[in-house]
């Protein structure tokens, strides 16, 4: 029988009696990431709507001061709260997200017709909760508008004068897009899915076997170690295979508990979806089988293998981080680079741009010709002497 | 057969081998006798191309190692000083992997395996997963995946380590066995005792050198000591290392 088979069987049949490589590879790994997705998406959505259509709860000071303008802020949605003793210490132990103050010379200054001031407490640095800072500031506008308007009106004028410029907003982006942003993390997930999926049986089949000493008999056997090799890589791409088949799969699924249709969105994680995300995914596979064996091959004990692939983690988390800090319009040589040319494809794929065939042909043919050399990098070193020497 | 001329091997500062030569023949049980650290398990490492010497040539039934290790290995029956087993895979598993590695058809591996299966009275644990096995069973496995491919030379480093009185001796009568099969059996061993009485020819190492290559009589009347203990301590020059 043909060596690499043989090799390969072995250690699959041999992996799916560990319960740990199997709860790695086909639970843990593939469904984390998911459930983590879901949970955090609908806390995010539950907020963001939460935030925009409930009441808008805010301690204020000196509400006795302006009784006309809590009213009207009280009608646009406002429900003020009792007051803090100290703003700025309320705002900086986040004890509130901001605090409105109304001096008690507000009512003097209205009367006169000088710009009342009124101050709002606030942290710009947190970006997550500007929006009920900026819901607040749009109500005393409105309020303050409104006003102005009347006083010219009193006074004979037409309100108009008092805006020369108009702004008409016309946002671009789609129900589709809006979700892609919120979705730009998800191909981190497929590549750590399939990381994690080979991560045991790499470190096993290497770093394991020598631990085990048995790695000296098997290569007594009268046959090549790159025939070997391939089989231990053909058993460890099987399993991170599997790992990304069940992720993308609970992904599809997951799209339809995310209630994204009440942000105004629609996702089409079907079963094209899914199909495009293997395809391009596939080079991974083998570049991260090879790497990780590598890297196994590497190391003087399975701790250690485990030390360093743990950090190996990390690196392919650089595109996704990279690109959702510095959002850079998607140019064709991204594609292949591999982990930039999946994070660019998958991300164009869910945000309903279309991925064409010479995109998808130069992320397969560059993924698959550097996994190929790291490959032959992984098997000159299970050449070496010393890699057998378990003592 | 095997002939060794002049193995070197060293490890930075370390010669670990320093010009070994001897030949092993078929149908004779040949011993490396050494102290720990003399060189055995470096020795048979070149013999089944896990280690490439530093100089030196290995033939087996004629051929280089150096010039054709894989005709060389299939030719080898290997018990390596690591002896580890496929934990997940019961004794019968294991041994089925390495006769797939070898080549060996299908219905003649099963045959070889059950025969050896019989002979090293393996039926008992056979069929449980390695997970767990004593120190004589994960050796009679890893022997018994070793010699599936019915290999015309076997090469054993410390085949007795660890074993009982009994699993000892039943040892010596297997490797008796292949012996009387017209094999090439050559083993390694600090114990002197066993050598003396297994061995048709005895190669003594000591320091990475050969410092004898006689049949048990011919040491004796060599070093006039017809106490074969007191025969090892004279040729090795001193009795550091060895176990009676
Ligand atoms: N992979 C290695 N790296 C460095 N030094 C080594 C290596 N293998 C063996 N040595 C050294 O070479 C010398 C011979 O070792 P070897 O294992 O061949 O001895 P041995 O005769 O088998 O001893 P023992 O009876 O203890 O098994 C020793 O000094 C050992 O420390
Ligand atoms: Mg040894």
């Amino acid at each position: 029988m043909n060596v690499p088979l043989v090799v390969l069987l072995k250690e699959v049949r041999e992996s799916l009696r560990d319960r740990r490589t199997l709860i790695n590879a086909l639970i843990t790994g593939p469904l984390i990431a998911p459930l983590m997705f879901v949970m955090i998406l609908n806390v995010v959505i539950s907020r963001q709507l939460g935030q925009a259509e409930g009441p808008l709860e805010l301690p204020v000071i000196g509400a006795s001061y302006a009784p006309n303008l809590l009213e009207a802020l009280r009608q646009q949605g406002f429900a003020p709260q009792p007051p803090v003793a100290d703003p700025i210490a309320a705002v900086r132990a986040r004890d509130a997200v901001a605090v409105l103050r109304i001096p008690a010379d507000f009512g003097k200054s209205w009367e006169q017709g000088d710009p009342a001031q009124v101050e709002l407490y606030y942290d710009a640095s947190r970006r997550d909760e500007q929006q009920p800072v900026n819901r607040l500031k749009q109500m005393l506008e409105r309020y303050s508008r409104l006003n102005g308007a009347m006083r010219l009106v009193a006074r004979g004028l037409s309100p108009a004068l008092s805006t020369p410029v108009v702004v008409a907003e016309r946002d671009q982006s789609t129900p589709r897009s809006r979700a892609g942003a919120l979705f730009s993390i998800l191909p981190y997930f497929f590549v750590l899915t399939v990381f994690i999926g080979g991560m045991y049986l790499a470190i096993d089949l290497t770093a394991g076997e020598r631990e085990r000493q048995s790695l000296e008999p098997l290569f007594v056997n009268p046959v090549a170690r790159w025939r070997i090799l391939l089989g231990k890589i053909g058993a460890i791409c099987i399993f991170s295979v599997m790992s990304l088949l069940i992720c993308v799969t609970a992904f599809t699924v997951a799209g339809r508990l995310i209630p994204t249709e009440k942000l105004g969105m629609d996702l089409s994680l079907g079963p094209l979806f899914a199909l495009e995300v293997l395809v391009l995914m596939l080079p991974l596979v083998l570049l991260l089988a090879a790497l990780q064996t590598l890297v196994a091959a590497f190391s003087r004990s399975y701790r250690e293998a485990q030390t360093y692939l743990g950090i190996l983690m990390l690196v392919p988390a650089l595109p996704s981080v990279l690109l959702s800090v510095l959002p850079v319009k998607t140019v064709p040589w991204m594609y292949a680079v591999p982990l930039l040319g999946q994070q660019v494809g998958i991300t164009e794929l869910i945000m309903g741009g279309a991925v064409t065939m010479a995109e998808v042909a130069t992320c397969l043919l560059c993924g698959f010709a550097v996994a190929a050399l790291t490959l032959a990098v992984t098997a000159s070193v299970y050449g070496s002497e010393r890699l057998a020497i378990s003592a | 057969m095997i002939q060794v001329e002049n193995l070197r091997k060293a490890f930075g500062k370390v010669r670990a081998v320093d010009g070994v030569s001897f030949t092993a023949r078929d149908g004779e049980i040949t011993g490396l006798l050494g102290p720990n650290g003399a060189g055995k398990t470096t020795t048979l490492r070149m013999l089944y191309t896990l280690m490439r010497p530093d100089a030196g040539r290995v033939l087996v039934d004629g051929i280089d190692a150096a010039a054709d290790p894989l005709a060389v290995r299939r030719r080898l029956g290997v018990l390596p000083d690591a002896r580890g087993l496929y934990k997940r895979l019961s004794a019968r598993e294991n041994i089925d992997y390495f006769a797939a590695l070898q080549g060996v058809p299908g219905a003649e591996g099963a045959r070889r395996r059950e025969a050896l299966i019989e002979v090293l009275e393996m039926r008992d644990f056979a069929d449980r997963r390695a997970e767990g096995y004593s120190q004589g069973q994960r050796v009679k496995t890893a022997i018994a995946r070793a010699l599936v491919h019915d290999p015309r030379n076997v090469l054993l480093d410390e085949p007795t380590n660890g074993l009982d009185v009994m699993a000892t001796r039943r040892m010596r009568e297997f490797m008796r066995a292949l012996r009387a099969e017209g094999r090439c059996v050559l083993f390694s061993s600090h114990i002197m005792q066993e050598v003396a009485q297994l061995c048709d020819r005895i190669v003594v190492i000591a320091r990475g050198r050969v410092v004898a290559e006689e049949s048990p009589e011919a040491l004796r009347r060599q070093t006039g000591e017809s106490n074969l203990e007191d025969a090892f301590v004279k040729i090795i020059g001193s009795g550091e290392g060895l176990a009676a």
